[in-house]
């Protein structure tokens, strides 16, 4: 069914992302990739694979974006321009426009944890819950014809012939900068709810009304170097070398 | 509405797990990899893991693609077309060691430095070492001469070790994590881990580096520095440092040579040097007895300042006096070194705040007792929580080795080496100066069909141990040890094929190569590499360079140069070991090693290189790797790694030692060594004991336990030389004082560069050319999803990288109206580029740069020929020649630091100009053909299907 | 959005079908010439042309029945449902026409409303999507419908040349539904071209608070589905030229053509097949242009994320 859960899933899991330490290594890239190739139906085909046109399917892309602070709020970087890694994947909407566009039913919203999937035994290839996310969450393979996306790896988070610590989707285990997190957003005390709390998690085009579970945690505020210390250190100047060893002498002594 | 129960959630991954060592880049991480139907499915970091304690890149997830893509050879190789066409006949195994050895007798009995050896990414050097030694060539070294050379010997002749595999920063505890440009491709996922974790602890993370992309992109703070002025930028910390007296006293009195008495005695052969007792051990003046005498003398309290008379007459003093006094000048005030770096003077003085603040504000203490080497018991661990790393970024420039000193000394100032908090030493290190051999090579080290007399590469500690002769002339084919590069303990490898075609020292016969793309991106002036490769002597007919022999997994450019390929595996086919002998993956808390094993099987006709070089040993009758019977001894790698001892009980692997295998750094072979390692995930990993885990180059527990591992035989504390004596040898012999005299020809370069402080000179490109005439920096990054040039051959890789643009500063595009998508000229002094741009404003206002190694020559890697990695990817290797251009002496200098030898890749001068828009970047080269064949492509790739539902 | 022209042709073809199905339901030609037989197998025709182009986009067409489940909220399957059901009264009123040469006017005028909720049902399916703001409006399903008539009553004009009814009628509807269809395919233009974007780089990245966003590289270098399908970009000169076409072939034309029948009256009936059926072309080459546009100059919010 198409339409979404009447009523809120219990649970909402997703992903908590990091623009603070994001390093834009990509390696949630290959991980999902590989993950999923593998996995949940049909293969993540690569077109023209050692060829001019090489084009891949993938479930999350890692953008990099370069941002030119306008005015002077964000301290000791005013007029320093920027560059965010900005990695990408399903946000698992609540208000999921591809869910209720899809004409066959094959593209649902488990009421169960909130997690959008794709049915591929359903799905026509009519490509529009592509064109009806704003996020660019959803990419057809073109060898298999359906509409694959991220599942927040539906096929380890409860697989129990993988130890427990290992249920999380791929992208979150492989992250070497720790700027990926999983959990239940629907729970206020889970640990990704705290830390959308604490650092002002962000929804991703709010103006769209999807009402993303997924959250973004924007780069923390910067402090200028030395701020606070620099006064100290000049108190203590010493002019030259020769005052310089005297002070040094009085250290020896006190050692 | 319910959902629909459709999802099958618990299927198994994989048929089974093996677990084996990650070689996608040089990080060495664990992984497990899923096997499935006999197929991969599955490559994930090893939750175990000590270096990457479960994570995993993305090079190391696309360890799939890299392990089927077609561009792996197939079997072994012979040229039958010209150099460079990439016509070759498959040869068996048989006819190619048959060739190589022929090749190899010949020049082992006749003249064992015509064979010139060298590896490129080489995870294996102490058994190409010893091969090298035992055959008896002079001219061994690895790629370490135009990687990073500059910050290893930096770092080992100044406090016994330097940044990655010699130690790291204590993650947990730092509170200031300073990074100097790095490659984001070389022991990434533990900075990444570590970048997170100071994150996480609130503590502050600042960059300097001219390109603000990866990790530079999440500094707390970003220092867009001028290239090759970093060493400017640290001795104005350190002015700052010392002017506001936030320095460790104590610290440098311990565990420096601060105290040790410099003799005042200029115009002799002993001034500079350090005054030393009759059984050579440098003294220091007592405060309170005011005597002379021998350092480590217990109680005595010694004088860092003043000025001090011998009984002998001579003038002395402290050597840390002498440091004061130069770094306290104002030209290394902020102000005076702002323009040359680019770094405001504001910045620098709040970056000498940040780092004094948390020094000693936030100094931390640990309760736990130790003692150190003099017998003197400590309440605890006092801890400097500002930490370092530095890699790429200080080593490429031509002031890189006083550069890394700097940086060294500076830690060493604040009291942050080896204590929590700071930069800690892993095991084996540190090791002193003292520790490391002298290089050998001199004509008395070698001759017809007999092993060298002591290793090829290490440390000189002066002028009399280069490898030169009679009249000062270079002994190794890369001129390595000799006047031009005195300290170059990695070889010069960027220096070998034009030395070899130019036959200067002298002409060789055999150049053999493992894993480096010499015909293409590990080389400066790629086309002029090319063209000696393809040089004929016109009189004979042959090859100026007359045999190659080429050793590689893949159909990387240098296989078409070369006229025999042996085909090396995967690295999931083989075996390999990460020793302690070599390049280990310890901990500052532990000593670790670490297996490859074949979690595949092999199925095309390849050997691990390893296992060949130990049958060409074989054949080759070389001792060591055949018994007296002439047999060989081992069987292949692996057995090596089990049986080879280097010393009586310490062999490759340091781990499951002992004939039941408990036994750790010293022990018996054990015969189930490889199996142990297996079960454990294919590390091993010995914990050091608390009392010994910080202030390891003096602590006593700490020495104990490395006499107990095996590192050394007796303890080697180290004392941290911020005042250098083996270059102040050398800057006597330059003046002409101090026997060996060095040639007039080099005296003024020894002298500027080789000053025994840490000091910071302009780098020569930009010294030598005309400032107006190349106005801008062009350097390279590199990319974290590849690794030089192993990615494009990797379907999934390059889709990230697919061609590289010439990132250009928006002041310089305003300036020559430039947009995104122009094409431009990138001019040096050396040669031109065409290339298209973007425009970038995250970047130093006069820095270029693009991405490293993704421009690919047309049919390598067995790709398509209209790829845009060869249509419009490049290099920069075009612009950078590996000599400098011609000064008025008529002498032309490498284009290196002149104290390693280390290639000066960062030092590069440009100007741009608009060029007419373009389909291909320029240079152009012609294609080369698939060697063994084309291979035809799958129009798509569906990996896994199989396994769909 | 990616002007794929299978889409294009279904949606003009489609819209051709179940406009002159529609005039055809308002009993406007007699049901008992044979150019109204014709005209009801052509416009069953159009129809299913225009279906058929339309599942050749599709990934897996041999699954597209199951495309008629989820009519309670998809504007797509909506459309399939109303398609099939639509056929039923036109299809009968076909057989009414082409057998027995009568018209039956509630099946016909059922067949009508059927065609212009399938019409509607088919503009919905874009105007629905938030995600591509140039279609996000009333003003979409409003074009749609009138350019169905629009196209419906020129093509009814054409058949009533040929002799299947009152030309002036005919012509006079379809000159007043073009008028009325560039009207409101002005003002959406203009609503197209005075908007300002709801979402921007700075929203799609939350990085607004600190500055002005702009993609700096690709997640993967070469083109990938999205950029494909959503990142295609016109020349504004390109569109204007484009635009300006559209307009004069699919409105000025057809319209100076129509009202050229209304003056010529009924004295040349071979000149007057002559000029409708110029006029149906025109149009209809207006039209494919229109829709090439309507895909083209469309921006999808995704391109926020890849610099479009």
């Amino acid at each position: 069914m198409t339409s979404l859960p009447a009523t809120a899933p219990a649970k909402k899991l997703g992903l908590v992302i990091d623009l603070d330490v994001c390093v834009g290594c990509h390696a949630c890239v290959i991980s999902c990739k590989e993950w999923n190739t593998g996995g949940y139906g049909a293969a993540l085909s690569d077109q023209d694979p050692y060829g001019a046109e090489v084009s891949g399917t993938f479930l999350n892309r890692v953008h990099s974006f370069e941002v030119i602070p306008e005015g002077g709020e964000i301290v000791g970087e005013a007029g320093e321009a920027r560059i965010v890694h900005f990695p990408k994947s399903c946000l698992h909407c609540d208000d999921a426009p591809c869910v209720t566009v899809c004409p066959t039913g094959a593209s649902y919203k488990r009421t169960e944890d909130g997690i959008v999937l794709v049915d591929e035994d359903m799905c026509i290839g009519c490509g529009l819950c592509a064109w009806a996310c704003p996020y660019g969450a959803r990419e057809m393979d073109l060898a298999a014809g359906v509409m694959k996306k991220c599942t927040l790896c539906v096929d380890r988070i409860y697989n129990e012939t993988i130890q427990e610590i290992d249920r999380v989707p791929s992208c979150v285990r492989t992250c070497p900068a720790n700027a990926r997190h999983y959990g239940d957003l629907a729970d206020p005390q889970s640990e990704v709810s705290l830390m959308v709390a604490a650092r002002g998690g962000i929804d991703l085009m709010p103006e769209q009304g999807t009402r993303p579970v997924n959250k973004y945690l924007p780069p923390r505020p910067r402090q200028v170097l030395g701020a606070g210390s620099e006064q100290a250190l000049l108190a203590e100047n010493t002019d030259g070398a020769t005052g310089f060893f005297a002070w040094l002498d009085g250290v020896l002594e006190r050692i | 509405m319910k959902s629909k129960p459709r999802v099958e959630l618990s299927r198994p991954v994989s048929d089974e797990v093996r677990k084996t060592t990650c070689y996608m880049c040089a990080c060495r991480c664990g992984i497990d990899v899923h096997i499935k139907d006999g197929k991969i499915r599955y490559i994930e970091g090893n939750r175990d893991h000590p270096v990457n304690k479960g994570v995993l890149c993305a090079k190391g997830s696309a360890g799939i693609m890299q392990h089927y893509s077609p561009a792996r050879l197939r079997a072994p190789l012979l040229r039958t077309g010209p150099r460079g066409s990439g016509e070759f006949k498959e040869i068996s195994w048989e006819e190619a060691l048959g060739i190589a050895t022929d090749w190899l007798s010949e020049v082992r009995a006749d003249d064992p430095k015509k064979l010139a050896f060298f590896t490129g990414r080489d995870q294996s050097q102490s058994l190409t070492g010893f091969w090298a030694q035992q055959f008896g060539t002079p001219n061994y070294a690895a790629h370490g001469g135009f990687c990073s050379v500059n910050m290893a010997a930096a770092g080992i002749m100044t406090i016994g070790g330097a940044f990655w595999e010699f130690g790291a920063p204590d993650w947990d505890r730092t509170r200031l994590f300073i990074m100097f440009g790095v490659a984001e491709d070389h022991d990434s996922n533990p900075l990444k881990m570590g970048i997170a974790k100071v994150k996480k602890n609130g503590a502050r993370f600042v960059s300097v580096n001219p390109v603000r992309t990866g990790y530079s992109a999440v500094a707390d703070n970003w220092i867009g520095i001028r290239p090759g002025t970093d060493g400017l930028l640290i001795l104005a910390v350190v002015h700052e440092l010392l002017k506001a007296r936030k320095i460790d006293v104590d610290y440098l009195m311990r565990y420096s040579n601060a105290p040790w008495l410099v003799i005042d005695a200029p115009g002799t052969a002993e001034h500079g040097l350090f005054a030393r007792d009759a059984d050579g051990k440098p003294m220091v003046f007592e405060t309170v007895t005011e005597r002379v005498v021998p350092k480590g003398t217990a109680g005595a309290r010694p004088a860092l300042s003043g000025r001090y008379t011998l009984e002998d007459g001579r003038n002395v003093t402290p050597s840390f006096a002498l440091l004061a006094e130069k770094y306290l000048d104002e030209k290394y005030a902020p102000e005076a070194v702002a323009a040359e770096t680019g770094v405001a003077a504001e910045t620098i003085r709040g970056l000498a705040a940040e780092i004094a603040r948390t020094a000693f504000d936030e100094a931390i203490f640990i309760d736990q007792p130790w003692t150190d080497i003099n017998g003197e018991r400590h309440d605890g661990y006092v801890g400097r929580p500002v930490s370092f790393h530095a890699m790429r970024g200080l080593s490429a420039h031509s002031n890189g080795f006083q550069t890394a000193r700097a940086l060294h000394m500076l830690q060493v100032l604040i009291g942050a080496v080896d204590c929590p908090g700071g930069f800690r030493f892993e095991p084996p290190y540190p090791k002193p100066l003292e520790a490391h051999p002298t290089p050998h090579g001199r004509a008395e080290h070698f001759g017809s069909n007999k092993p060298l007399s002591g290793p090829h590469l290490g440390f000189p500690r002066g002028p009399e141990d280069l490898l030169v002769d009679a009249e000062g002339r270079p002994q190794r084919i890369d001129k390595a040890f000799s006047w031009d590069a005195p300290i170059s303990a990695h070889g010069l490898m960027h220096m070998v094929i034009a030395n070899a075609h130019a036959g200067d020292p002298y002409p060789i016969d055999v150049l053999f190569l493992y894993m480096a793309n010499m015909a293409w991106n590990s080389s400066m002036n790629t086309a002029g590499v090319i063209r000696m490769l393809e040089d004929k002597d016109p009189v004979t007919g042959e090859y100026r360079i007359p045999k190659i022999i080429y050793s590689d997994a893949y159909a990387s450019e240098t296989v078409a140069y070369a006229d025999l390929i042996l085909p090396d595996t995967t690295y999931l086919e083989r075996h390999d070991c990460i020793s302690m002998l070599d390049r280990p993956i310890s901990e500052p808390d532990a000593v670790q090693d670490a297996i490859r094993w074949p979690v595949v099987e092999p199925d095309r006709d390849v050997r691990g290189f390893q296992s060949v070089m130990l049958d060409l040993g074989a054949r080759l009758k070389l001792p060591g790797f055949v018994d007296q019977r002439g047999n060989s001894i081992y069987k292949d790698y692996a057995d090596y790694i089990v049986r080879h001892e280097r010393r009586p009980g310490i062999g490759p692997l340091a781990g499951f030692r002992g004939t039941k295998g408990d036994r750790t750094g010293r022990g018996a072979i054990n015969p189930d060594q490889l199996q142990r390692y297996i079960e454990n995930g294919s590390f091993f990993s010995a914990h050091i004991p608390l009392e010994a885990q910080f202030f390891k180059h003096a602590n006593k527990d700490y020495q104990d336990f490395a006499v107990r591992m095996g590192f050394f035989d007796t303890p080697q504390p180290v004392t941290f030389q911020l005042y250098s004596e083996t270059l102040q040898k050398f800057r006597l012999s330059a003046d002409g004082l101090r026997e060996p005299f060095a040639p007039e020809t080099h005296r003024q370069r020894i002298r500027d560069s080789f000053d025994p402080l840490p000091d910071w000179y302009r780098p020569f490109e930009e010294a030598s050319v005309e400032g107006d005439k190349f106005p801008y920096h062009a350097i390279t990054q590199r990319p974290a999803a590849m690794y030089h040039s192993w990615g494009s051959m990797n379907a999934w890789l390059r889709q990230i990288h697919t061609k590289n643009p010439l990132y250009v500063p928006g002041p310089i595009c305003d300036e020559h109206g430039l947009k995104d998508g122009d094409w431009v000229h990138l001019i040096s002094t050396h040669g031109r580029i065409k290339v298209e741009i973007a425009r970038m404003e995250a970047v130093n206002s006069s820095t270029i740069w693009t991405w490293n190694a993704i421009g690919k020559r047309k049919g390598a890697w067995s790709l398509d020929t209209d790829v845009p990695e060869a249509r419009k990817g490049f290099l920069m290797n075009h612009l950078i020649h590996e000599l400098l251009p011609p000064k008025g002496d008529g002498l032309r200098w490498s284009n290196s630091d002149p104290v390693t030898g280390q290639a000066a890749w960062y030092d590069l001068r440009v100007r741009i100009e608009k060029a007419e828009a373009g389909e291909t970047s320029e240079p152009r080269f012609p294609a080369m053909a698939e060697p063994g064949g084309k291979r035809e492509h799958p129009e798509q790739l569906r990996y896994g299907q199989e396994w769909a539902k | 959005m990616h002007p794929a022209l299978s889409i294009i042709v279904f949606t003009t073809l489609s819209g051709l079908g179940y406009g002159l199905a529609t005039a055809l339901g308002t009993g406007l030609l007699d049901p008992a010439a044979t150019a109204t037989k014709a005209a009801h197998l052509l416009a069953l025709a159009l129809i299913a042309a225009g279906l058929m182009s339309s599942t050749l986009h599709l990934g897996n067409p041999q699954r597209a029945w199951r495309a008629f489940s989820q009519w309670r909220s998809s504007w797509l399957s909506r459309e399939g449902v109303m398609a099939v059901l639509t056929f039923l009264p036109l299809a009968a009123s076909a057989f009414l026409a082409i057998f027995e040469s009568r018209y039956e006017p509630a099946l016909g005028l059922a067949g009508a409303a059927l065609s212009l909720v399938t019409v509607y049902c088919t503009a919905m399916i874009y105007a629905s999507l938030k995600s591509v703001q140039t279609w996000h409006t009333p003003l979409t399903p409003l074009c749609y419908l009138l350019f169905a008539l629009a196209g419906g009553f020129s093509l009814s004009t054409f058949f009533a040349a040929m002799g299947g009814g009152n030309l002036l009628l005919s012509s006079g509807l379809a000159a007043f539904f073009v008028c009325l269809a560039w009207i409101a395919k002005l003002v959406w233009r203009n609503r197209m071209n005075t908007l300002r974007p709801i979402s921007t780089p700075e929203t799609a990245t939350g990085l607004g608070f600190i500055g002005k966003v702009r993609l700096f590289e690709r997640p993967h270098i070469n083109d990938n589905y999205l950029t494909n399908e959503m990142g295609f970009r016109v020349a504004r000169k390109h569109a204007v030229k484009l635009a300006a076409l559209s307009f004069g072939l699919g409105g000025i034309v057809p319209v100076a053509l129509l009202l050229g029948l209304l003056a010529l009256g009924a004295a040349h009936p071979a000149v007057a097949v002559g000029v409708a059926l110029l006029a149906v072309l025109s149009h209809i080459t207006g039209m494919l242009v229109e829709r090439w546009l309507f895909f083209a100059e469309a921006r999808h919010a995704v391109m926020n994320y890849y610099g479009g």
